[in-house]
């Protein structure tokens, strides 16, 4: 067990490493790496939910519930902190979650997806119409924050933010880690192979779910906060299914079967962003599109499942 | 509110619930068949309205009487093509895959269709109205309304209805159809040939969201976007109705098409929220929607 | 024989036209070993499926040591004692036969322990003794998957074992597997189920292992309990051969 997970810590430790290290010498690449590490907080929370077999079509509702936490303390408290911002992100999805999460777990399948869409419209289409205290599809701007009292400017803020997001996505990553190891986490993907059994071992599925939901509602909201702290700004379409469907394509792309899974498919959702949006004008979404197609084609367990497909081929099995 | 108001908001919700129903309707037919939730759904409604706008403009010069048979064409076109592209090499290689991948390359589909139509028709809005302008208006109780929104629109969607019902009851092809969505095994054990028929069926799926686009795109005008909001809006009244079914959809459009004129006319800002608080209150008390029926595992 | 540990009164149930269920009586004794047979279609499984809450009976009631538990849900059910094994294995099969069986133990306990690893529980050393008791401790470390039918009914039942239960009921226990091996499942099961102070009832088709195993046979048929004694009374009764047995 511990033999087969090691190469992907490793991967994961060279990867942290890296987004560590490469932005200090091509300074465009600091906030690249800062949104592949939020979003790679997020996807982490759908991955969670691909354990138990569920897919959810609206987990942006929480990403949006994060930045917009964090833009709405800006508009109507003022001023504002990267550590604060973060809990009340921290809390406000978490609360978020198991509201929605109460009615949602009692749903499997194309349901559970459904319901999750609905909610996630509703609160998109509040946040577009409510224009008085959401500036409707303009969104609304989130002020750079300070930290800890200090504030910083433009230049070191994007390294600061940086650094913030990858200690969160360290720390998540981790969390989920262990969370999967643990009783609970197996028993999340018991719900996945026989939920039947899982009642009739005396657990409730309902719970069980409920608290990967919960989990992952709050990293979707953490990944939020992030997002709205680096991009200094929360719109509506931040909560828009085709947000929620990025997610759901970055955790099929980079491989649903493991937590690395979501930086690795991040960091290559994002590249292809960055460097087809800067050469290829109009047409990132187009290249993205194809890649998705070829991935689910030709390696549906995406990038983590190339390298177990390739060891298992070498290993002949067991 | 007054009573000219009151029948202004009927007339917008019936001839909106036509348009949406047709949409939905395709949705739902390829769900109830292919079990598939089509992403790309809003994309082909949306490629079916550009395309038609295209062409009318196109023809309306010739004869503006042209643009009908125009939209059809569209509808047609884009319905055998992207549809039958999308299920014979995106679909077609997933069928007993996992779920979540067959639509996650739906997905791909909408972003790919959704990066082409801005390519092929730029991001200003488009509008042909001469469809539109072409029949003449119609007064319903002292209000004056185009008879293409109050009339035909409404007509094409009851057209379809019952078209659809004759053909699945009362056809081979039909019944074909309805074997594979009941027992798919035993069907092809009886030697129908499954393949053809999600073939088919998406083809016509597609085809009735590229009719709803073309039969759309003379009442408003055509901009980057609508096909995203459709597919969740379509989406919502099928699942509201109940996947795959085909009177339970055309009555939930009406329900959903009527509730938001109302809306507009008293609370425009709450317009959008219409149909999705709607579809959270039903699937939350009838999980399978309003005419959805049980099945239960068996042990 | 001790007292009585699962009691059924009155059951109805009909599922449309078809009636499984028309009044049924039956006791369950504390420490036996009772088999239920009837014709395919009878009902059997149906009894199963309403004592452990799956089903909820039209009419009737089932006390479990003396509370009522009718159409309570099935992990109440499980919590309070009574487990259940399928007749088609019921398996997590994406995790290993050790992860299925910790899982197991980790749900009996209700409140599964924090952040602490599943394969780090301090259950390990038990489950492995039951997977040794029941034959399959050579296959913990596999896939559920990759486990042939006659071992993964085994660690179906080893599921059920692991929640310590008072009573249970498994669904035709030796369906599935080659008949060559049902003999040396039974006997490895029932050793385990004496081992482990269980009481169990089992489904049964054939009478051979009813002959051998049960201490007492139930003989269920269109919906009502035929016949209830020991298997050489049963089995010898000329209408139970006839219309149960087929002889």
């Amino acid at each position: 067990m511990a033999g087969r997970i090691k190469p992907i810590t490793a991967a994961a430790a060279i990867f942290f490493l890296v987004s560590a290290v490469a932005p200090l010498f091509v300074s465009s690449w600091a906030t690249l790496f800062a949104l592949i590490l939020a979003k790679g907080v997020v996807v982490l929370g759908i991955v969670l939910l691909l354990q138990a077999g569920q897919v959810s079509f609206g987990h942006a509702m929480f990403f949006a519930v994060g930045a917009y936490t964090a833009a709405f303390w800006g508009r109507y408290v003022g001023g504002g902190d990267i550590v604060l911002f973060l809990v009340l992100g921290a809390i406000s999805s978490t609360v978020s979650g198991l509201i929605v999460g109460l009615f949602v777990v009692r749903y499997r399948d194309i349901f559970f997806g459904m319901l999750n869409l609905a909610f996630s419209m509703v609160l998109w289409s509040l946040l577009e119409k409510m224009y008085p205290y959401t500036n409707g599809a303009d969104g609304i701007r989130v002020a750079r924050p300070s930290l800890l009292g200090f504030s910083f400017t433009p230049e070191t803020f994007q390294y600061l933010i940086l650094y913030i997001s990858l200690l969160t996505a360290i720390a998540a990553f981790y969390g989920v880690q262990r969370y999967l190891e643990s009783p609970l986490g197996h028993m999340l993907r018991a719900i996945k192979s026989n939920e039947t059994r899982l009642e009739y071992l005396g657990t409730s599925a309902r719970r069980v779910l409920l608290v990967g939901y919960v989990i992952s509602a709050f990293l979707g909201g953490i990944g939020g906060t992030l997002v709205a702290m680096i991009q200094q700004i929360a719109t509506p379409e931040f909560g828009y299914w085709t947000k929620s469907g990025e997610f759901v394509f970055i955790a099929i792309l980079g491989g649903g079967a493991h937590a690395f899974g979501a930086f690795a498919g991040a960091a290559m959702f994002e590249c292809v962003r960055f460097y087809a949006a800067a050469h290829l004008a109009d047409s990132w979404q187009l290249i993205l599109g194809v890649v998705l197609i070829v991935i689910i084609l030709y390696a549906p367990n995406g990038l983590i499942g190339l390298r177990q497909r390739y060891r298992q081929s070498g290993l002949g099995g067991s | 509110m007054n009573s000219t108001l009151a029948i202004l908001a009927v007339l917008d919700g019936i001839s909106y619930a036509a348009l949406v129903f047709l949409v939905s309707v395709g949705l739902s037919l390829i769900f109830g068949v292919l079990r598939v939730v089509n992403v790309a759904h809003g994309s082909l409604y949306a490629f079916g309205a550009y395309l038609a706008a295209t062409l009318s403009l196109r023809v309306a010069p010739v004869s503006p009487w042209l643009t009908y048979p125009a939209l059809l064409l569209a509808s047609i076109v884009i319905g055998a093509v992207c549809g039958g592209v999308i299920e014979r090499f995106l679909l077609r290689p997933l069928y007993g895959r996992d779920d979540v991948l067959q639509l996650l390359i739906t997905f791909a589909a909408f972003m790919i269709m959704d990066n082409l139509q801005r390519m092929i028709w730029g991001v200003q809005p488009i509008f042909a109205a001469d469809p539109l302008k072409l029949l003449p208006n119609v007064t319903v109780f002292g209000v004056t309304y185009t008879s293409y929104q109050v009339i035909l629109l409404p007509a094409v969607a009851l057209a379809t209805l019952f078209g659809l019902r004759y053909f699945l009851r009362r056809t081979l092809s039909g019944a074909v159809i309805l074997a594979v969505t009941e027992d798919r095994e035993a069907a092809t054990a009886i030697g129908i040939d499954a393949r053809r028929v999600y073939f088919v069926t998406f083809i016509i799926g597609a085809s009735l969201a590229a009719l709803g686009g073309a039969l759309a795109s003379p009442t408003t005008s055509l901009v980057p976007g609508m096909g995203a909001d459709m597919i969740v809006l379509s989406f919502a009244v099928a699942a509201t109705a109940g996947l795959g079914q085909i009177e339970g959809t055309a009555l939930t459009a009406l329900l959903i098409g009527l509730t938001r004129a109302f809306v507009i006319y008293l609370h425009p800002e709450f317009e959008v929220l219409v149909p999705y608080l709607l579809m959270v209150l039903v699937l939350l008390v009838r999980p399978l929607g309003l005419f959805g029926a049980v099945q239960v595992r068996k042990i | 024989m001790a007292g009585v540990l699962l009691s059924a009164k009155g059951i109805k149930i009909r599922f449309g036209g078809v009636v499984a269920a028309d009044g049924i009586d039956l006791d369950v004794l504390e420490g036996e070993n009772l088999a239920i047979i009837g014709p395919n279609g009878a009902g059997k499984t149906t009894f199963l499926n309403i004592s452990t809450g799956y089903l909820r009976p039209q009419a009737g009631t089932i006390n479990f040591l003396g509370q009522n538990i009718t159409a309570q849900l099935p992990r109440t059910i499980t919590k309070l004692g009574i487990a259940r094994a399928f007749q088609i294995p019921q398996l997590f099969l994406d995790q290993t036969v050790m992860e299925n069986m910790l899982i197991s133990a980790a749900s009996r306990q209700g409140r599964p322990s924090g952040f602490q690893a599943l394969s780090r529980l301090p259950d390990v050393p038990e489950m492995e003794r039951l997977l040794d008791l029941v034959g399959v401790s050579s296959y913990a470390q596999r896939k559920a998957r990759e486990l042939p039918e006659g071992q993964r009914k085994l660690v179906d039942i080893s599921l059920a074992l692991a929640l310590k239960p008072r009573l249970l009921l498994m669904d035709e226990p030796t369906s599935g597997v080659a008949s060559s091996e049902k003999l040396e499942i039974m006997d490895i099961l029932t050793t385990a189920l004496a081992k482990e102070k269980v009481t169990s009832v089992f489904v049964e088709h054939d009478m051979d292992m009813v002959e051998r195993y049960a201490n007492r046979v139930a003989v269920w048929n269109v919906g009502k309990i035929q016949k209830v004694g020991t298997p050489a009374e049963v089995l010898a009764d000329p209408k139970v051969r006839e219309q149960v047995i087929g002889i």
